[in-house]
């Protein structure tokens, strides 16, 4: 089987409740989430972002994510042909209280972040056997 | 009086317009193909930058020749076996795409950088392609 053509996925832009201070566009990340073996893992692509310029929020059970772009490069650049658009990423999800917070971890790599979640223990499904 | 936020806005401004870019007119690439590619003018030189997010540095292609620049490549997704899929937005594949620009480059000169995701191609113009000045006698 032939690998599929990679199609352009457009940036959506988030939906601004209040307004920002600095100018710049919001986009959400691209995001998988899958479950295994007792944890979330969630996986986010926000090109351009250096891992530094990462923040990860949790507050009354909402996980925000927000990535920063460095601007500065762009300067003394004139655009003439452009496809896309760039800004910096927001993309907030509300976490059951299955997920044990003070054990979430990250990693970022080529633009991608991945947050390990690791359920509660006593949120992971027993199985339970019929006498 | 210049506003430090003004290049960004320029900035925003420029990358809205879209689609109606004669800059390209005749030249092979189109949009809508993977990756998308924003191209600037820097002095007397282009950067081509392009968004790859999760594709690993060695699965890039980088391939120049006259004024043609092919970037291609594979977005390899894998997740572990038995997982059990809450959202999936990603997409994986792969990608080949050349790129056309209207003026002569020095195929040799091009330098690319690859850092988080995104792939930037520095393009100088070829000597040959800038106006020399005649002086009178």
């Amino acid at each position: 089987m032939s690998p599929q053509e990679l199609q352009v996925q457009q940036k959506r832009e988030i939906e601004k409740k209040q307004e920002a201070t600095a100018p710049a566009r919001t986009f959400m990340s691209t995001t998988d989430i899958f479950e295994a073996d007792g944890a979330l893992t969630m996986v986010l692509e926000m090109p351009g972002v250096d891992k530094s310029n990462v923040d990860i929020n949790i507050e009354d059970g909402v996980l925000t994510i927000e990535g920063r772009l460095d601007f500065a490069k762009y300067e003394e650049m004139q655009p003439v042909y452009t496809e896309y658009n760039i800004g910096n990423y927001r993309r907030s999800f509300t976490l059951s209280n299955k997920i044990d917070q003070t054990k979430i971890s990250a990693e970022m790599k080529d633009g991608v972040l991945t947050l390990l979640l690791p359920k509660a223990e006593e949120a992971k499904p027993r199985r339970i056997a019929v006498s | 009086m210049y506003h430090p936020l003004d290049a960004l806005f320029d900035l925003q401004r420029s990358l809205e317009s879209r689609l109606d870019s004669d800059w390209l007119r005749g030249a092979t690439t189109g949009t809508g193909a993977f990756p998308p590619i924003n191209v600037f003018q820097q002095g007397d030189n282009l950067v081509a930058i392009l968004e790859v997010p999760g594709v690993d540095k060695s699965d890039l292609e980088i391939q120049a020749k006259d004024n043609a620049i092919r970037i291609s490549g594979k977005k390899n997704i894998s997740y572990p076996e038995g997982v059990s899929l809450h959202r999936r937005e990603r997409l994986t594949g792969s990608f080949d795409r050349t790129l056309t620009v209207p003026m002569q480059i020095d195929a040799d000169g091009i330098k690319a950088e690859y850092r988080d995701g995104v792939l930037a191609l520095f393009i100088p113009r070829a000597e040959s392609d800038k106006p020399r000045t005649i002086r009178i006698n």
